[in-house]
Formats: structure tokens, C-alpha cells, sequence
């Protein structure tokens, strides 16, 4: 089956994110780049999917032309093709414009995709639209939260499996389908030596797709006020004891 | 929160493994009320100490490294937090294999236990690793892994069990007040505690620590990479952090470490990348930690090919994968070596900076025995952060060798191989004309100095039946048997040697006698114009220097010592200037320039130039005059370090130009040839048996063992003199000895030039150990030409120390036949000193 996954090269915080002195972006000087949780799983569901099933897994970003770095590292992972759409908005409506057109393109040369999936938000602005935006404009079927994934019969559908408070949704979706999957759904690898030394030399497609601007801009990125963790200190050695005691009768336990 | 002490008697700032030694050491040395801050938390504030690789390798090149590492070693495993593992160095080359053994000279000059081994045994000590691509392996059972937070930890409880720390974490030092050079206030983020001794153990960020105060410490943080790899069955089946000898990958400048159930790849190989202490994020805004960058992966692919050669097997083991890779923070210096002891700029701020894990405690243990006592039992000649000049110190200068030193680190660094960035500093008056004369330029303290001229060539042909060349191309790296030309045309006629790098200091003033008095071993107080050797002592009566002082005057004098060690002889003397004023100090360095003008014919030559009275009656050797050449006025002194009638001629430094051409030109029909310090250095100084700061002298031998000891002891009191009448008392333990080689010739018939730091061993092979725990090693190796010898310095206790005992010396894996030429300081060449004093 052909999967593709589509990725975002977001930044990888410390323990305070700091803000440039505009406002308007992260301050991203001293700090890498990644791509989130939910889309490290996608990669590897992928690569799982085709190691059962048999075929080709693409990755497709829409990013700055450093975004080859997170293709490479989903290569690196077993993903067997890469594509850059450059591509610099922020803007969900946007990426997601470019990202169809990338993808009409792209199953014009080669035939559809069975199976698109997405990280459930992305992990810097979470607008959780791009995933879905897409699955409409391609007029397919789109579930997010999605937490497993069934390929029983290839040629026609899909189950999707969705966690809620009661138990598990299963969606059952006509191939092809797309789905935006969570953190959760399978453990990633790491990349092996030779996988990295495979993906340093795969050649990778770089797109430039003309697209409008979208709907949303940034105006001011703001800090939260930072919470504050009070610590008492109930006392030192023995003498601390009997607040202990206290304490834990108030709060139950004992 | 806690709250700082208003005052303290020393506050360390960093509590990494340098900072958190130092503090136990000085709380072991009976310092009380010292503070330890750092603006991390504890027990890992994010310095280098949190991300090192943690294993030690105790063998390197330099003694006193090796020293420091072995000291902390015992240190770690009293602290119970070292397990020893073995480690290899492996060598994929020939070129390696050679610096292998070179290692296993080291290994054996300082006492280590290592082995070489084949590729068969590397095999059965690491059987994941394909042997089949290495040539020989250095093996030292030694080599462990240590855990230096938890060995910090240790540290700060015990100085803290004797009431003498506080430690203070998460606390920011925002600025370091001074008086009068001296520092006097530490200001932090929680208040501000007064202090007169304050310790930088900041590690990459001491040098923005030390301009708080107005103190340069010249390093710069650089950026080494590794990875982690796993999970590798063969490793986790060991059920232990470390169960594999370490390997180093030498070739490749890498090295792979087992780290529970992964392989840890380190390199040293990939571009220097450089950061500025300035621009390292805090704490809060780092992704891992300040000090562990975000990995750039293009600049480390190489290196896994290159392990992927070494370790095939595990590293291709199905589900191990990449698990963590860092570009991790270290500190990296002009020259490599750390940065240790008071700065030259403010008195009270001590540096521990640009300290591996492998020398953090020993560094703490003569750290503090450095501030208790003003001396250590180490000699940390190459160590002290006081043997920067000015111009060394710069940011440029810095950056610049950093850049180029980055791969030496696991590299084949030649002992003399130079550097060639940012070169030029230093130019004498005379630079053009040597540049002219094709001149090989090499560097001390910035300084360019002629190393051998071009335009002596000819000289090969007129002296062939007395030169040979060196046939091994490492014995033949940085020198040319010009030099031994050049040598034996200044012996027969009259050389001109460019020494304009001496350092030199006028002391003046009604102190000056009774100062010169207390800092220098021989009697200063002699007539006006006497030039005065002498050396110059540390408080344990070990070598701080030795130099030639000058009275100018009643109450004058000049100091005229080596251009390698300026910079610390300066911070010395000026350390124990009087505080009443008495003695005014100035480093004339940069206003006068120096030929040596050395030969038979250098009276001749000196005459046609000066109408003043150059004879032997009117200037005897060692005195000094003023007398004017061509116009020019000099002063002139009648010694030599290269044992030949002739002058040191110092003159004002605009005028040198003068100088040199006036010479040049009246030694023409003399025959005068410019030599190098090829031949002051090494060749002229050993047929003379001249002993040489650094190398034949350090804190580690006294005069008495050095043959450097006077007749008389002059009544004054100086430093050291109460061990230096010990050791006279006491007679040596060892005796510096002039040997010759028997025979150069290896195994393949090459003849072969060993070189200095190679053991010297008994003709059983067994190492020379005196009753002090020295090795005997060679001090300094080089041609005597005149005498048609190869010489070797070294210090052997007796029985050794006889004239005409045979030994043997070690040299890249061969043992060489020597002979004691010499025990003690009798020259070799014109024992009388005959030629010196026509």
C-alpha cells in the first residue's frame, strides 16, 4: 500500500520557551529541531503498515528548505521518499492549500495514496485544521484522535481506532482515507546508524507550489505568567513526623 | 531559601567537578568559611561536568597531565566512585601504530602500566570490534570510568561535615567588585557576600566571570560531539554501566564507550565549532542543558561510518538505534592545557578553568596547595594561566587556536610542530632581514623567532663530512641539519642569533637589592656591572625559574629571562614586589632588542663597529657595559648560553634594525652567519650542558640535583633557602646527567634520533626510579656537533649517575644503548669555559 505521511519541522523547547524580542516567533537561537510526538508515531506506523502489508511510504513536509533535516530524519526511520514543499506561512489554511496541491501532483504521477496520515495538531501552534483541511479538499474521509490503526483488507478499507472517557470508537474508512493519529498509538523508534547513513544520501524532491495567503496571521506571542510552586517545608528529620502524619490524614491517604 | 554569609574567606564560584574540588580541598587545607555558589541547580548545575563522557585515560604526553590525572584517579576511587574498565587505543595506520608507541614511552617515562598489543589480543578484550582493520593496540588496564557528580557530591559533604562550606545553588553571580587589583565583593542575585579570594571554576562561562572582574581567562567554548546507541544485546547482557574496555579509535579521532546497554560514540574529529560564553542559554531556555547543544547531524555522519567500520556487529544489531546525541559543551584554550592558579590581572582571582573530568580532582588538591602555600609539589609550568602573554590572551589569538587546536586532541601532534594560525604577533627589528635570509620562523609567547636560515644551505657542502642528516622522516619533522651547520660555522667563525624574545624587567629603587636578595638563589648584591646567574626558587626549593640579573646601578637592575616563561617569571616578581613602594617595576620587554653575537671572530666583528674597548682585560666575561655600535647604543654583556666568546647585544628596539646591519656587515669578512635558536636552544646549550627552564628545570628537582647549587650561601634570607640548605645538606636524589648514544641504528637499520620525555631505562630494561618515586626520562635530546655527538639530558640517581654507565633508552618501540657522559654540570664541550672567557 502507498502511505504518505506528512510532517512539520517545529522547534524542541528547553524548560522556558523564549520569545523574540518582537514578539511575533519563538526564539528558536538556541534550540533544535524536531518533528512532534504525534507525527514521530505516524512515521512509524507507517513504516509498520508497509513492512506488513508491502509498499512505499512517502514523507511530505511544507516548511523552510532546513526542514530537509526532519525528512531525513523520517528516512532515517524507514520512510522510503521524501518531499519539500517550501513554504513559509504559519497559516493552517495556507499550508494546507499547498500540501493538497503537492499531493494532486504528486498521485498524478504515481496514483493515489491509500492511506495520508497526519499528526493530530502540530506541536508548536496546535491549530489542529491542517489534517483535516487537506482530507476535505481531496474529498476523503477523515478521522483525527486516532490512536490504532487495522489494515484488514488493503484494497478497500481501514479501522481506526479512537480512545474516548467510555472505551474505543472503531471507524471503519473506505480506502483512500486519511487520519490525523496521537502520541500513543505505537513506540517510535530510534533511528539505527545505517538508517541515518541511508537517509543522508536519498535524494529528496523539492516543490514550489504558488498559493495564497491564508486566514489566520500572528499578531503578539505572549509568555504565561509563570505558575509558581509553593514548597513548605513540614520540618527535618523525626521532628518532621507528626506533620507528616497530619497531612496525610487530611489528604486521605492514611 | 537560604541565605548567604555576608563574608567569606573564599567563595567558588561553580560547582562543577573543578569548583566543587577546589572547595574540599581548601576545607581539607583548613580553610573555613568558604562559600560555593553556582546559578544551576544542584547536584547537576548544567556545566560540562554534567554531559562528560567520564572515562579517564591516565597516559599523555605531558608529564604534568599525567600527574594531575593519576592524582585524581586515586581520588575518584577513594571516593568510591570509579570502576576501572581497561581501555585501548587502537591504531588503523602505520603513522598511528608509530604514535602508539611513542604512547607506550610515555606510558613507561611516567610510570603508567600499559602494553602493546596485537590486534588479536584488542580482539579477545572487545570481541564485537573487527580486528581485522587494526594494526596494534595500546592497552592500559587502568583506564575507568568516573561518576563526577556523585564524586562532588562527596566532596561538598565532607568539606561540609567540617563546618567550612556553604553551598549555595541556583544563585547567580552578577558582578565581582575589586579595590586596588585586589578582589574585594562577590555580588549575586541573592545578596552580596565580601571576599578577598575568589575561585572561577565556571568552565566554559569563566571567561565571563573573569571580566566581571577585569581578568581574562583565555578559552572558549567548543562544541564535542557523541551519540548513544542501543539497545546492543552483548552490552546489556554485562548488567553493568561499564563492562568492555573503552576503545579509542584513534585514527579517526573518535572513541566508543560501552554506557550500560548502549555504545556511546564520542568525536574530536568534526569542524571546531565554537560558541561564546555570552550566547550559552540559561538553565531554563536549554533544551537538555546549557552546556548540552542541539546535535548537528551533518557534522557528526562521518564518524558513523567510521564506527560502523570498528563495530559492525553490535552497531548493526536490529532495533538499536540512535537514542541520544548531543553537540556537547568543553572548554578549549591557546594551547590546550588548563588554566590554573591566580590571574595576572587581579590578585584574589584564582582560576580552575578548562578542566577535564580526568584532572578535576587533582587540579582542587594543588589548587588549594597552591593558595595555602604558594607553591605546588606538581610543577604546572604548562598549566598556569599566568604563561599567557597579553597578546595571547586576546579573543582572536584564542579563537584562533582553538579553531586549529580542536583536532589535536586525539591527533599526532608532533613535539615541536608549530601552529600556523594567527601567526606574526611578535616581530623583532630584525624580522625583515630574516625574512630575507629564508628564515623557518618558530613561535614562543607570540614571538617569531628564526629556528634556521635558508641562506646558511651552502654551509651542508662545507661541513658535510661532520653533519648527518636523520633519515626517519618523524626524527627529521621540524629541524634541518642547517642547524648543525649553522652550529659549527659559529663555532669556527661568529654567528648573529635574533633573542629579541627574552623577557626583561628593570627593578629600581632603595628595595631593589634587598627584594633581588629574597627572590634569587645567588648573591646580587655584587658590583655595579656584574651580570649575575641565577636561580630563582619556589617556596618548596624547587625550580620557579633561573635568569641573569644585571646591576645597572646601585639601586638598578635589569632581569633578563627566557621568552617561554616571561609571563610567569613577570607574575612572580611582581607578586612579591614590596608593598611599601620601595622597589619600581617595569617590563622593558618591548623596548629593547637582542643579538647574540657568539664566535671566535665576534671580538673582531664587535671592533670594526665600536671604538669602545672590547678586549678581555677591559670587558671580562661576565660583566656588562654600555658601549655604542654604529651609533647605536647598546649595552652589551659578555656571556654566553652556547659557550663561544661573544655578546648578548640589547639595544633600544627602533634601533635594532641598525644593529643587525652594522653587524651583518662588519661580519662579512669574518665570515658571520645568522643562526637560529636551533642552535641556541638545543645544540650550543647541550654541548655546554646548559640546563633549560621547563625542561632539565622544574618545581620537581632543586638545584643540588640540578648541579646548580652555589659554593657559598649567601647570608641573606631568599625564597626557598630552608629546603635548599636541606638539599645541599642532604645531597641529591638524583643528578642531572649528560648521556651519549652507543648506537642509533633500529631493528630495520634506520638510524634513529630519540627525543625528549623518552624513558631512560637500565640496560635490563627495567625503569630507573629514584627514592623519591621520579622516573628518569630524557630531558632534552639534540646534536652536539662539535663533538660529533648525540647528546641526552636526564636526572639518575645513583648508582646511575656514574660517568661511563651503560643504559638504555626507549624511542618508538626501541631500546637504544646510552652512555653517562657526564654527572653533573661540567660541560662536555670546553669543560673550562676557555673559549667564553678569551
Amino acid at each position: 500500500m502507498r502511505v504518505l505521511v506528512c510532517i512539520k519541522r517545529v522547534p524542541a523547547p528547553g524548560g522556558k520557551v523564549l520569545i523574540t524580542e518582537d514578539g511575533t516567533d519563538i526564539d528558536t537561537r538556541h534550540l533544535g529541531f524536531t518533528i512532534g510526538p504525534h507525527e514521530e508515531c505516524a512515521v512509524e506506523e507507517a513504516v509498520q503498515l508497509v513492512a506488513e502489508h508491502g509498499g512505499h511510504v512517502t514523507v511530505l513536509t511544507a516548511g523552510p528548505p532546513e526542514a530537509e533535516e526532519q525528512l531525513r530524519y523520517a528516512l532515517s526511520m524507514g520512510a522510503n521518499a521524501g518531499v519539500l514543499v517550501e513554504h513559509g506561512a504559519h497559516d493552517p489554511q495556507a499550508t494546507a492549500t499547498a500540501l493538497t496541491e503537492t499531493i494532486r501532483t504528486l498521485e498524478s504521477e504515481d496514483g493515489n495514496f491509500d492511506l495520508i496520515l497526519f499528526g493530530n495538531e502540530s506541536a508548536d501552534v496546535g491549530n489542529y485544521q491542517v489534517g483535516i483541511r487537506v482530507a476535505c479538499a481531496l474529498e476523503r474521509p477523515v478521522v483525527g484522535g486516532i490512536k490504532g490503526i487495522d489494515v484488514a483488507d488493503e484494497s478497500t478499507h481501514v479501522l481506526l481506532h479512537r480512545e474516548n472517557a467510555d472505551g474505543v470508537e472503531v471507524y471503519q474508512a473506505p480506502l483512500p482515507a486519511v487520519a490525523a493519529v496521537k502520541e500513543g498509538l505505537n513506540l517510535p523508534r530510534y533511528p539505527s546508524i545505517q538508517g541515518r547513513l541511508r537517509a543522508k544520501k536519498a535524494p529528496l524532491r523539492t516543490v514550489q507550489p504558488k498559493t495564497a495567503p491564508g486566514g489566520l496571521r500572528t499578531v503578539q506571542l505572549r509568555q504565561p505568567p509563570e505558575k509558581q510552586h509553593e514548597t513548605v517545608v513540614l520540618g527535618y528529620g523525626a521532628d518532621a513526623a507528626d506533620s507528616v502524619v497530619d497531612l496525610l490524614t487530611e489528604k486521605g491517604v492514611v | 531559601m537560604n541565605t548567604l554569609p555576608g563574608s567569606a574567606d573564599v567563595v567558588v564560584i561553580g560547582a562543577g567537578i573543578a569548583g566543587n574540588s577546589v572547595a574540599h580541598h581548601l576545607a581539607q587545607a583548613g580553610w573555613r568559611n568558604i562559600v560555593l555558589l553556582d546559578k544551576g541547580p544542584l547536584p547537576d548545575p548544567g556545566g560540562s561536568t554534567g554531559h562528560a563522557s567520564n572515562f579517564i585515560f591516565p597516559v599523555d604526553h605531558s608529564k604534568e597531565i599525567t600527574a594531575i590525572t593519576v592524582d585524581s584517579m586515586h581520588q575518584y576511587e577513594k571516593l568510591g566512585t570509579m570502576t576501572t574498565s581497561g581501555g585501548i587505543e587502537i591504531a588503523r595506520s602505520e603513522a598511528r601504530a608509530e604514535e602508539l608507541k611513542r604512547r607506550m614511552a610515555s606510558a613507561t617515562a611516567w610510570g603508567i602500566h600499559s602494553e602493546l598489543i596485537s590486534p588479536a589480543k584488542v580482539a579477545e578484550l572487545v570481541p564485537f570490534l573487527d580486528s581485522s582493520i587494526v594494526k596494534l593496540g595500546f592497552w592500559t588496564p587502568s583506564v575507568a570510568v568516573v561518576d563526577p557528580l556523585q564524586s562532588g557530591a562527596l566532596m561538598r559533604e565532607q568539606a561540609q561535615a567540617l563546618g567550612a562550606l556553604t553551598v549555595s545553588a541556583n544563585t547567580e553571580v552578577t558582578g565581582i567588585d575589586t579595590q586596588r587589583g585586589r578582589v574585594s565583593k562577590v555580588r549575586t542575585d541573592r545578596g552580596d557576600i565580601d571576599t578577598d579570594t575568589v575561585v572561577v571554576a565556571c568552565g566554559v562561562w569563566s571567561p565571563r566571570i573573569a571580566q566581571m572582574a577585569g581578568a581574562r581567562i583565555p578559552l572558549v567554548p567548543v562544541v564535542h560531539q557523541l551519540i548513544d546507541v542501543g539497545p546492543i544485546p552483548e552490552l546489556e547482557q554485562t548488567h553493568s554501566e561499564i563492562g568492555y574496555p573503552i576503545v579509542r579509535d584513534m585514527d579517526p579521532l573518535m572513541y566508543e564507550r560501552q554506557s550500560g546497554a548502549d555504545l556511546e560514540i564520542g568525536s574530536y574529529a568534526h569542524r571546531a565549532i565554537m560558541h561564546e560564553p555570552d550566547d550559552i542559554p540559561s538553565y531554563e531556555a536549554a533544551q537538555l542543558s546549557p552546556t548540552q547543544l542541539p546535535f548537528t547531524q551533518e557534522d557528526f555522519d562521518p564518524q558513523m561510518e567510521d564506527a560502523l567500520e570498528l563495530f559492525p556487529q553490535i552497531l548493526n544489531t536490529p532495533g538499536a538505534g540512535i537514542r541520544h546525541s548531543i553537540n556537547g559543551l568543553l572548554s578549549l584554550t591557546p594551547d590546550g592545557g588548563p588554566l590554573l592558579g591566580e590571574t595576572p590581572e587581579v590578585k584574589g582571582l584564582w582560576s580552575a578553568a578548562s578542566v577535564w573530568i580526568k584532572e578535576g580532582p587533582g587540579v582542587g588538591r594543588l589548587l588549594a596547595e597552591w593558595m595555602t602555600h604558594g607553591s605546588t609539589e606538581i610543577d604546572l609550568h604548562s598549566a598556569d594561566i599566568a604563561r599567557f602573554y597579553p597578546n595571547q590572551r586576546t579573543t582572536t589569538h584564542v579563537r584562533a587556536r582553538a579553531d586549529e587546536g580542536f583536532n589535536k586532541i586525539y591527533g599526532i601532534v608532533h613535539p615541536n610542530e608549530q601552529w600556523e594560525s594567527n601567526r606574526g604577533q611578535r616581530l623583532s627589528p630584525f624580522h625583515p632581514r630574516e625574512v630575507e635570509l629564508g628564515a623557518t620562523f618558530f613561535e614562543v609567547g607570540g614571538w617569531e623567532r628564526p629556528h634556521w636560515y635558508e641562506s646558511n644551505r651552502p654551509l651542508l657542502e662545507e661541513y658535510a663530512d661532520r653533519i648527518s642528516d636523520r633519515p626517519h622522516e618523524w626524527d627529521a619533522r621540524w629541524w634541518s641539519p642547517i642547524i648543525n651547520a649553522e652550529h659549527l660555522a659559529m663555532r669556527e667563525r661568529v654567528a648573529m642569533i635574533d633573542l629579541t624574545a627574552f623577557a626583561q624587567f628593570d627593578v629600581s629603587g632603595p628595595g631593589a637589592v634587598d627584594y633581588l636578595q629574597r627572590m634569587a638563589l645567588a648573591q646580587v648584591d655584587k658590583d655595579v656591572g656584574k651580570a649575575i646567574y641565577t636561580p630563582i626558587l619556589d617556596y618548596y626549593g624547587g625550580f620557579r625559574s633561573d635568569l641573569t640579573i644585571i646591576r645597572l646601578g646601585t639601586d638598578s637592575f635589569r632581569i633578563i629571562t627566557g621568552g617561554a616563561d616571561g609571563a610567569r617569571d613577570k607574575k612572580w616578581f611582581t607578586d612579591h614586589l614590596p608593598e611599601d613602594g620601595s622597589v619600581a617595576f617595569a617590563d622593558v620587554t618591548s623596548a629593547v632588542c637582542t643579538i647574540g653575537l657568539w664566535g671566535p671572530r665576534a671580538r673582531d666583528v664587535l671592533s670594526a663597529v665600536t671604538e669602545d674597548d672590547v678586549s678581555s682585560q677591559a670587558f671580562p666575561f661576565g660583566t656588562a657595559q654600555h658601549i655604542t655600535v654604529d651609533g647605536v647604543p647598546t649595552l652589551a654583556l659578555k656571556i654566553s648560553y652556547v659557550g663561544d666568546l661573544g655578546w648578548e647585544l640589547h639595544a633600544p628596539f627602533e634601533q635594532g634594525l641598525r644593529l643587525w646591519d652594522a653587524l651583518f656587515e662588519a661580519g662579512r669578512e669574518h665570515g658571520v652567519v645568522p643562526a637560529g635558536i636551533g642552535v641556541y636552544g638545543t645544540t650550543g646549550r647541550l654541548e655546554k650542558g646548559y640546563r633549560l627552564m621547563g625542561a632539565e628545570l622544574e618545581l620537581e628537582y632543586n638545584p643540588v640535583e640540578a648541579g646548580l647549587a652555589l659554593p657559598k650561601v649567601k647570608s641573606p634570607d631568599f625564597i626557598g633557602k630552608e629546603p635548599y640548605l636541606k638539599a645541599r645538606e642532604h645531597g641529591p636524589e638524583a643528578t642531572l646527567c649528560t648521556l651519549t648514544m652507543d648506537d642509533h641504528t633500529d631493528s630495520t637499520g634506520v638510524r634513529r634520533y630519540p627525543q625528549a620525555h623518552s624513558p631512560i631505562l637500565t640496560t635490563t630494561g627495567d625503569r630507573i626510579v629514584d627514592s623519591k618515586g621520579r622516573g628518569a626520562y630524557v630531558t632534552s635530546a639534540g646534536s652536539a656537533p662539535t663533538l660529533g655527538e648525540y647528546l641526552l639530558m636526564g636526572y639518575l640517581p645513583a648508582p646511575y649517575a656514574t660517568e661511563g654507565t651503560g643504559l638504555l633508552v626507549e624511542y618508538m618501540g626501541e631500546r637504544y644503548p646510552v652512555t653517562v657522559a657526564r654527572a653533573g654540570r661540567t660541560p662536555l664541550f670546553d669543560p673550562d669555559d676557555e673559549r667564553m672567557k678569551a
